[in-house]
């Protein structure tokens, strides 16, 4: 392991099993929702994953934060191997690793009040003996959370229904920071923000990098706002990553043809500029994440394939500094 | 052309009853929809464009909820004074609407398939074959892969974007005269964005639906609107077609937001422009301009009272005492 990374990946897959039809004609299969997913993250560093909806960017991401236990692969956390810790151990882990939850509604329990759902993780470690608290700092704790992610303390009283969308989504990602932890796993913390919040938060972000050293994984559809965050970006396509590269780089020169339509299809908050943009419009149907494969998961869509890309799977290779990619475009089959 | 206008909102007021007070969600919206037109709704997290839409589709939970005033004319009819079993006719028939959070619309404990299948039949009379094709034609429509296999799962069975294609796809099945997006494509990458929004276009093209789009985007609300209304704490402060307000914003709030954006297409920022200070606290809130506190060109009397609106030219306007007659 390198000692200059928070988190590495390898070999990570989650594979859920499915089950078709009804009793006599029965099927089983498997949706291959993370396929093989290997990356690492430097400590302070913010690695952003973007990629296609139902590409496996959120199974990846509670793969790692063992909410699901991952079906092979290892994910190690500042030395430490998560998929084989005992139950304490992992509890130990969550203290360094919180996650930001892409849905709002569904991750904020509706009995709780706002204050006791940020003030819970502190709870928690109070409760096992891991964290040594009293009731009124960890009020106290709340408080100043609400107010640094833009919800006033007056509402430490109101349940989460009573609130927009955006400010459920702060709610989140105050009760993830309650720990200070040194990873944040963010799924979509920013998509449910007006812009002007999402500045906020978005620096918000940042400072708490600065002040803290935190290391996030930055899951976002919007490619301006992982632009704006992101030391490096991966993208995903059906279950694997097909590109990493220094953002600055990924955005100047995109090399995967997925990559290229992902960067082409991005909205620009201009409409002048909007009525003459060029898309590369992908075609063909958006393969499925049940069959197995064997060659490019690209294949079908691509625009530049190849015969070779049938029935070889490309691997991520180095294509410059610190650019990889998995594209026969760049390097031959092995 | 006062005849094309299909829904016609006014001075419509929303109104919370909570522990801390009266919180006036929507406070006096008007707006008129015309056939074929695409109107977007931007505004700051809790400004109430949620709230203004469920109010107009009479979704608005009572109590603490409660419709204050105004009239929604949908065809000449107010929405708001119909019978709830003539507004179940039209809601998610001739109106149609996108939800914020896929799961208020989703039954985690059914299938998709079933949901799908129960909503067309319900308002289509189609049988339940018939149905099940047309529902799997409409997830394939709206990107999913392998729709036939896959539309027995569960919704917690399919990713956030799924799930929100699939409330896409019911929306859409029913060629609604009006269509309620609300954030329609947070959940889903560029790609799809673009497929689902072509999809919408296409609706608007052929069928002449009228679209209310609510998006924080505005990358998205530049591609697709053709007029925009800006909402601050419960009210329009600003309205105007698409290329005057991204050219030539004029509320201190909508210049703020515009320029919070960060942008492929221009140079990395070090850091993000933010509109100074919180959003307001909309609990009993006085008369003044509630975007006073925040705002850099403040005069005194944005304190003490609410601006009139000024109309800077037809369908232009603003709510501002900078463009106010009377400052
Ligand atoms: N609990 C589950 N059981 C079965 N399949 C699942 C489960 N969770 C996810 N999947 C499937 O795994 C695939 C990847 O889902 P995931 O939620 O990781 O996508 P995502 O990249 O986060 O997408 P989005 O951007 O839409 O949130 C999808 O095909 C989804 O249907
Ligand atoms: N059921 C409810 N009970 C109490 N207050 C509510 C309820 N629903 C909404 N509100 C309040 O009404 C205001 C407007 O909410 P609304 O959901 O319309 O915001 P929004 O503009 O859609 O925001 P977002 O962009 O974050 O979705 C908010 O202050 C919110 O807290
Ligand atoms: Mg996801
Ligand atoms: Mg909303």
């Amino acid at each position: 392991m390198n000692d200059n990374n928070l988190l590495e990946v390898r070999g990570l897959k989650m594979h859920f099993p499915t089950h078709q039809g009804f009793l006599w004609n029965r099927k089983k299969g498997f949706i291959y929702a993370v396929d093989g997913v290997d990356f690492s993250i430097r400590k302070g560093e913010t690695l952003g994953l973007v990629g296609e909806s139902g590409c496996g960017k959120s199974t990846t991401l509670r793969a790692i934060a063992q909410l699901y236990k991952p079906t092979a692969g290892e994910v190690v956390l500042k030395g430490q191997e998560l998929t084989k810790a005992s139950k304490q151990d992992l509890l130990a882990a969550r203290k360094n690793m919180q996650v930001v939850f892409q849905d709002p509604y569904a991750s904020l329990n509706p009995r709780m009040t706002t204050g006791s759902i940020i003030a819970e993780p502190l709870r928690i470690f109070k409760q096992r003996g891991l964290l040594d608290i009293s009731d009124k700092e960890m009020d106290a704790r709340a408080e100043q959370l609400m107010e640094r992610v833009g919800l006033s303390r007056f509402f430490k009283n109101r349940y989460p229904h009573e609130f927009s969308g955006g400010q459920r989504q702060r709610i989140g990602i105050a009760r993830a920071l309650a720990l200070k932890p040194e990873l944040v796993l963010c799924d979509e913390p920013v998509s449910a923000l007006d812009v002007s919040i999402q500045a906020q938060i978005l620096n918000l972000f940042k400072d708490l990098q600065e002040e803290f050293g935190l290391t996030y994984l930055f899951i976002a559809h919007d490619l301006s706002v992982i632009q704006y965050i992101s030391d490096r970006v991966a993208v995903m396509y059906l279950g694997v990553i097909v590109e990493t590269a220094k953002s600055s780089e990924l955005y100047k020169s995109p090399m995967h043809p997925y990559t290229q339509a992902l960067l082409s299809a991005a909205p620009i908050p201009d409409p002048k500029i909007e009525r003459k943009r060029q898309r590369i419009i992908l075609t063909g149907d958006v393969p499925s994440p049940d069959k197995a494969r064997t060659g490019c998961y690209f294949y079908d869509r691509c625009s530049k394939r190849m015969d070779k890309c049938r029935d070889n799977l490309p691997r991520l290779k180095d294509s410059g500094p610190d650019h990889q990619v998995a594209c026969f475009l760049y390097h031959e089959p092995d | 052309m006062t005849d094309d206008v299909i829904l016609q909102v006014k001075d419509l007021k929303t109104y919370f009853k909570l522990d801390e007070g009266l919180l006036k969600a929507v406070d006096g919206v008007s707006f008129d929809l015309r056939k074929g037109e695409t109107l977007g709704i931007v505004g700051e997290s809790g400004s109430g464009k949620s709230v203004t839409n469920l109010a107009v589709m009479k979704l608005i939970p009572v109590p603490p909820g409660r419709i204050a005033g105004g009239e929604v004319l949908f065809q000449g009819k107010d929405l708001l004074k119909m019978p709830d079993d003539e507004i179940r006719t039209i809601r998610g028939n001739k109106i149609s609407m996108i939800f914020q959070d896929p799961m208020t619309s989703l039954n985690p404990f059914l299938r998709i398939s079933t949901q799908m299948i129960e909503t067309i039949v319900l308002h289509q009379g189609m049988n339940k074959k018939d149905a099940k094709d047309k529902s799997i034609e409409m997830l394939k429509l709206a990107g999913i892969p392998s729709p036939e296999k896959r539309i027995d799962s569960y919704p917690h069975q399919f990713s956030g974007g799924m799930r929100q294609r699939v409330m896409i796809a019911m929306a859409l099945s029913c060629n609604p005269e009006v269509l309620i997006a609300d954030e329609p494509t947070t959940a889903l990458d560029v790609t799809i964005q673009a497929q689902i929004l072509e999809l919408i276009k296409d609706l608007t093209a052929r069928l002449g639906t009228a679209v209310i789009l609510i998006t924080h985007s505005l990358g998205v609300v530049a591609g697709m609107c053709d007029n925009i209304n800006v909402m601050y704490a419960g009210r329009i402060v600003e309205r105007g077609t698409a290329d005057e307000i991204f050219g030539d914003p004029k509320h201190p709030y909508t210049q703020g937001l515009i320029k919070s954006v960060p942008r492929l297409d221009k140079a990395t920022q070090q850091r993000l422009f933010s509109i100074k200070g919180q959003p307001p606290n909309v609990i009993n809130l006085p008369d003044c301009c509630p975007f006073y506190p925040r705002c850099d060109r403040a005069l005194d009397i944005c304190k003490i009272k609410y601006p009139a609106t000024a109309e800077l030219s037809k369908g232009r306007n603003v709510a501002c005492w900078l463009y106010s007659e009377g400052k």
